[in-house]
C-alpha cells in the first residue's frame, strides 16, 4: 500500500479553534434582529387521553400574542419509517408532556404566558408504563388506527395490539441446540430509559417567507431527512424548505431524525418573521426521545467444553408513545442480537411495544447497549456455570470472518479474538488485586460487543470538492459535524487523495439548498459511506487535473500522480507543477490560449449490496446491514460493601477501525463513549411516578459523570483488521465504545462479590441493600 | 419593572436597562450580543454559561442580571481579545474537546482554577472543574491538558 501522508497521522481537530474560540454559531447564536418571535409549547398533563375540545380564545387575546397552532391547523403525519405521529396531536395525547398546542409571541414570556391561558377539554384514559402489561390481551390500545399509518415494507405493525413492529430471527434449530447443550441457563435483564443529555437543547429557528419558502435553522444530525419528512408532510416541493444547520452541541442520536422540529412549520401562520423554539432542560427530557427501556429474556444453552450451542433471545421494548424511528432500533437489535459470537441455532424476537412513556428513538449504540447488557451478563454467569474463565469462553465463541451471522450473511473482515486479547492483557485479565481497605473488594469484569449500522438500504452520501486559486479545497457535504471529528475526518480523505496538506481542506457545515445530499450522520457509517464519497469526489477532480495536465503538456495520465500540492510524474522527477498554478486559471499554451477551467469533483455512494427485504418469519434471505464493528472492554473496579459505591480504576476498551484516520480522534471517541456508558452503568435512569410523569429531569436528579468520576487509568486500544470496501479500510467505531461498559461493571460486581444485579443501573443503594439484605446468596 | 445597571464587559464600560427578574446569561446573549456563555441547563448545574465576574467563575444562567450591576464581567470574547491564551492552546493541542459547546465554560474555570492554585495536582483539577459538564470527551484530554499548563508554568516557560 502506497505511503500514507495525511490518513493515519494524528492532528488537531480542524474545527476545534473556533470551538476553543466561541467562534462556532450554535444555532442559538444565529443573530435574527428585532423581527425575531418566539414559540412556547403546552404540554399535556395526562398520559393518555382523548382531546375532546381545545379553547384558545383567551391566548389569542392576550397583547404581544402573534399565532396559535393546534392539531387542527397541523395535523399532518410525520415520521421517519411508520407515520405513528402529527405534527401536532389532532384528537388524543399519548404521554405526558406531549405537544398539544404551540403560542408564537413577541416574548418567550408571552408566549409561555399564552400556553398558560389555553384551556384543553381531555377525557382522561388508562395509560399503561410497562411494556409487558402493554401487550396484554385487555390492553387499551394506544395507536387504535396502527394499521392506517404509511410504513416502509420492511417493518411489521400489528394492528389491534400495541406493537409497532416485530423482529424475527430463526437460524438453525433451537430445540435441538438446546438438546445438545450440557448446561442450559435462562435469565432475564432490564434497562431502564435514559437521555442523551447533550449540552446543547433542541433549538430550531424556523422563517416562512413570502415567496412561500421555509427555512429552518436547526440543530440537527438531519438536515436533509429534516427536509424530507417537512416537504412530505405538508406536501410542499421540496425547494421550498431549506434547512440551515448550526454547529451542533452534541447529539448522540438525539438530533437525528426529526423531533421539535416539525413545530417550526408553525412559522407559516406569521409570514416573514422568524420564530425560535429552544427545549428547556425539561422539555429537553421529555421530547428529545429517550432512550428505549428494555425487557429481555435470554435462554441460552453451552456444551461442557464451552461452545453455545443456541440462544432464544426475547427483546421487549418499550418504545414510548411513537416509534416512528424507533422502530428501526427494535429491528436492527433484532438482526443483531446473538453479539459477536458464531451461534449455530438462534431464535430472536425483537418486538417494539408502545406505551404511555415518551417517544423513544435513537441514541449512541442504536439498542446494542441495551441488549449486550443482558447477554454478556449471562455469558458471564454461564461460563462460570461450567467452570471456564469468561474470557476463554468469549474467545471459544467469538465470530470469525466468514461465520454465518443471525441472518444468514458472512461475517465482514474482523478482529474480534484480537480486540478480546489486547484488552485482557491491558486489564491484566487473570491477575488478582486485593484492596487495602478490608470493607472494599477490587475485581474485574469483561465484556465484548459489536454493532452494524442501521439504515435503509439505499441510505445515500454525496460530496462537491472545488478549488481556490491557491489550490486549497473547499470539502462541501452535509454529514453534520457533531463533536465526533467528521470535518477532519473528511478534510483527511481529500487531503490524502489529492496530495494536499490538511491546512488546505475546508470543510463546512450544511445548508440544503447548497450542500449536496446527505440522508442523516447516524449509525457510525459516515467515516465509512461518506468517506467513500469523498473519495469518489477527489478521483473526480484529480481526473480532471490530470486530463488538463495531459491536454497541455502531453503527458501520460497513469504516470501522473499528485504530492505536495503539485502534479508530478513518475517518469520525469523534474517535472512538478504546482496545482496553485493552473487549478482555477487553466494552463497557458504557447498560443496565449488556456486549457482547463477551475476544477472541481464529485461523488456518491450507497450501499449497493444490502438489502432490507428479509422473511418476516424468519429473518432469512436479505443482507440488512453492510458490516459489523467489533470490540471488547473490560474494567477495574473497587466495590465497597458497606456502602455499594463502585469506583471505576481502570477501563480498556479496543475496537476494530479497520483503519484509524485519526488516531488519537478515534481513541478519544473510545474515552468518551466508555464515560457515557459508565453513567448508564451506575446511575443514569429517568425515573417516572406511576403516571409517566418524570420525576428527575434536570442535571441535578439526574446526573451524568463529571471529572470526579472517571477513571485515573484509561487505555483505548485501535485494532485494525481493514474493511474492504471501506476508505483507506476504515469502518466506524463512535457509538460502539459505549456497548461493553454495562455488562463489564455489572460482571466486575458479579465477580468481585457474587452479586448478579439484572437492572441496570448498578446504584450505590441497589448493591449496598442487596449485597447486605438477609436473602443474599452469592451467585454466578 | 425595569432597573438601569452599568458593567464593565470585557473591558469596556456599559449601561443599559433590564428587566428585574433577566437573568444575565439573557442580558449577555439577548441584549448585548455575546454568544460564548451557552444556555444549557438553565439551573446553574452544568456551567456551560460560565463568566468571570470580578475574576470569579459565576453561573449566568442563575444569576439576575441587576446583581451585576457595578461588576466587572470577562466571558471568553473578553478573555482572549489579546489573542489566543495558553490555557487555549494547550486546549487545542490535546484536541480537548468534541462537539465544543462546554469549551468556554471550561476555559474560564480553568483560568480561575489556575489564578487561585498555581499549582494543582491532579485531584484538585478534577475537583475544581467538576462543575462543568461535558458529555462527550470523557474528560480525559481536559484533565490533561490542564495538568500541561500546570507543568509549563512550573518550568516557567510561561510569561
Amino acid at each position: 500500500m502506497k505511503k500514507l501522508n495525511v490518513v493515519g497521522h494524528d492532528a488537531v481537530r480542524i474545527d476545534l479553534k473556533e470551538k476553543i474560540t466561541g467562534t462556532a454559531k450554535y444555532t442559538d447564536d444565529f443573530a435574527f434582529g428585532p423581527n425575531l418571535l418566539h414559540m412556547s409549547v403546552l404540554s399535556s398533563p395526562h398520559a393518555h387521553a382523548e382531546i375532546m375540545g381545545i379553547d384558545t380564545s383567551e391566548a389569542e387575546k392576550l397583547p404581544g400574542v402573534r399565532a396559535v397552532a393546534t392539531g387542527k391547523d397541523f395535523p399532518q403525519k410525520i415520521g421517519l419509517y411508520l407515520k405513528d405521529k402529527s405534527i401536532l396531536p389532532v384528537d388524543r395525547v399519548r404521554y405526558i408532556g406531549e405537544q398539544v398546542a404551540v403560542v408564537i409571541a413577541t416574548s418567550k414570556k408571552i408566549a409561555d404566558e399564552g400556553c398558560r391561558r389555553i384551556k384543553v377539554d381531555y377525557k382522561v384514559l388508562p395509560s399503561i408504563h410497562n411494556q409487558m402489561k402493554a401487550m396484554d390481551a385487555d390492553a387499551v390500545l394506544i395507536h387504535p388506527n396502527l394499521g392506517d399509518y404509511e410504513v416502509v415494507p420492511w417493518l411489521n405493525p400489528q394492528p389491534g395490539r400495541n406493537i409497532s413492529h416485530i423482529r424475527k430471527i430463526r437460524k438453525g434449530d433451537t430445540e435441538k441446540g438446546f438438546e445438545e447443550a450440557d448446561f442450559v441457563l435462562e435469565d432475564e435483564y432490564a434497562v431502564p430509559h435514559v437521555v442523551h443529555a447533550a449540552l446543547e437543547p433542541h433549538i430550531t429557528v424556523a422563517l416562512y417567507d413570502y415567496n412561500e419558502r421555509f427555512t429552518f435553522w436547526n440543530s440537527t444530525q438531519s438536515p436533509h431527512t429534516q427536509r424530507n419528512m417537512i416537504a412530505e408532510a405538508l406536501k410542499i416541493p421540496h425547494q421550498n424548505v431549506r434547512v440551515v444547520a448550526g454547529s451542533v452541541g452534541g447529539g448522540f442520536g438525539g438530533k437525528a431524525g426529526i423531533s421539535m422540529e416539525a413545530l417550526g412549520v408553525v412559522c407559516r401562520k406569521v409570514p416573514g418573521f422568524p420564530v425560535k423554539l429552544r427545549w428547556s432542560r425539561e422539555e429537553e427530557f421529555y421530547n428529545s426521545s429517550q432512550r428505549q427501556g428494555l425487557q429481555a429474556q435470554i435462554k441460552i444453552g453451552v456444551t461442557k467444553e464451552g461452545k453455545i450451542t443456541a440462544l432464544k433471545h426475547k427483546l421487549y421494548w418499550d418504545v414510548g408513545a411513537s416509534a416512528e424511528y424507533g422502530n428501526n432500533v427494535v429491528n436492527a437489535t433484532g438482526f443483531s442480537a446473538t453479539g459477536p459470537y458464531y451461534i449455530p441455532n438462534v431464535s430472536i424476537d425483537s418486538l417494539a411495544v408502545y406505551t404511555n412513556n415518551p417517544p423513544c428513538a435513537a441514541y449512541r449504540g442504536f439498542g446494542y447497549s441495551e441488549f449486550h447488557f443482558g447477554l454478556e451478563s449471562i455469558l458471564d454467569s454461564v461460563a462460570k456455570h461450567i467452570k471456564m474463565d469468561p474470557v476463554e469462553f468469549r474467545r471459544k465463541n467469538a465470530i470469525k470472518v466468514g461465520d454465518k451471522v443471525a441472518y444468514g450473511v458472512p461475517m465482514n473482515p474482523s478482529g474480534m479474538h484480537e480486540c478480546i486479547d489486547r484488552v485482557a492483557e491491558a486489564i491484566e485479565w487473570g491477575k488478582e488485586v486485593e484492596s487495602k481497605d478490608p470493607d472494599k473488594v477490587i475485581a474485574k469484569g469483561f465484556a465484548c460487543a459489536w454493532k452494524a449500522p442501521a439504515m435503509p438500504a439505499n441510505a445515500g452520501s454525496s460530496v462537491f470538492i472545488k478549488f481556490s486559486e491557491d489550490a486549497s479545497i473547499n470539502v462541501e457535504l452535509s454529514g453534520m459535524e457533531i463533536g465526533q471529528g467528521l470535518h477532519t475526518t473528511m478534510a483527511k480523505f481529500a487531503a490524502e487523495e489529492l496530495g494536499l496538506p490538511l491546512e488546505k481542506v475546508r470543510v463546512e457545515l450544511p445548508d440544503t439548498d447548497r450542500s449536496p445530499y446527505e440522508w442523516q450522520t447516524v449509525a457510525s457509517h459516515e467515516t465509512w459511506a461518506l468517506g467513500n464519497a469523498v473519495i469518489l469526489a477527489a478521483r473526480e477532480a484529480k481526473e480532471r487535473i490530470f486530463d488538463v495536465v495531459h491536454r497541455a503538456y502531453f503527458l501520460e495520465k497513469e504516470f501522473l500522480y499528485l504530492e505536495d500540492a503539485k502534479v508530478k510524474n513518475e517518469l520525469d522527477p523534474t517535472f512538478q507543477l504546482p496545482l496553485k498554478d493552473f487549478v482555477i486559471s487553466g494552463i497557458e499554451t504557447e498560443h496565449h490560449t488556456w486549457i482547463g477551467g477551475p476544477i472541481t469533483g464529485s461523488g456518491s455512494y450507497i450501499p449497493e449490496f444490502t438489502n432490507a427485504m428479509v422473511d418476516p418469519e424468519t429473518g432469512q434471505g436479505g443482507h440488512p446491514n453492510v458490516h459489523y464493528t467489533v470490540g471488547a472492554g473490560a474494567v477495574t473496579i473497587e466495590l465497597d460493601k458497606k456502602t455499594g459505591v463502585i469506583r471505576v480504576l481502570h477501563m480498556a476498551e479496543a475496537f476494530d477501525a479497520g483503519k484509524a484516520i485519526n488516531p488519537d480522534l478515534a481513541k478519544d471517541q473510545i474515552v468518551g463513549g466508555f464515560v457515557q456508558g459508565l453513567g448508564t452503568a451506575l446511575y443514569e435512569e429517568v425515573h417516572f411516578d406511576k403516571d409517566g410523569k418524570i420525576l428527575n429531569p434536570n442535571f441535578t436528579d439526574y446526573k451524568i459523570p463529571t471529572t470526579l468520576d472517571v477513571p485515573y487509568k484509561m487505555d483505548p486500544i485501535l485494532v485494525e483488521v481493514p474493511q474492504p470496501d471501506g476508505p483507506f479500510g476504515a469502518r466506524g467505531i463512535s457509538e460502539h465504545t459505549m456497548i461493553p461498559v454495562m455488562p463489564a461493571v455489572a460482571n466486575a460486581v458479579a465477580n468481585a462479590v457474587g452479586l448478579r444485579i439484572r437492572d441496570i443501573p448498578l446504584t450505590a443503594e441497589k448493591i449496598a441493600l442487596r449485597l447486605n439484605s438477609k436473602e443474599f446468596k452469592p451467585e454466578y | 419593572m425595569k432597573k438601569e445597571i452599568s458593567f464593565i464587559l470585557n473591558g469596556n464600560e456599559v449601561s443599559l436597562s433590564v428587566s428585574s427578574d433577566e437573568k444575565l446569561l439573557e442580558v449577555l446573549r439577548n441584549t448585548l450580543g455575546i454568544t460564548s456563555p451557552k444556555y444549557s441547563c438553565g439551573k446553574g448545574e452544568c456551567g456551560a454559561c460560565t463568566v468571570l465576574l470580578d475574576g470569579k467563575t459565576v453561573r449566568s444562567c442563575i444569576m439576575l442580571a441587576v446583581e451585576a450591576d457595578k461588576s466587572e464581567i470577562v466571558t471568553l470574547e473578553g478573555f482572549q481579545k489579546n489573542g489566543l491564551t495558553n490555557i487555549q492552546k494547550v486546549f487545542l493541542k490535546h484536541n480537548a474537546f468534541q462537539c465544543g459547546f462546554c469549551a468556554p465554560g471550561f476555559i474560564l474555570s480553568t483560568d480561575e482554577l489556575l489564578r487561585e492554585n498555581p499549582e494543582p495536582n491532579e485531584e484538585e483539577i478534577r475537583e475544581a472543574l467538576a462543575g462543568n459538564l461535558c458529555r462527550c470527551t470523557g474528560y480525559k484530554n481536559i484533565i490533561e491538558a490542564v495538568e500541561e499548563m500546570v507543568k509549563i508554568r512550573k518550568e516557567g516557560a510561561e510569561q
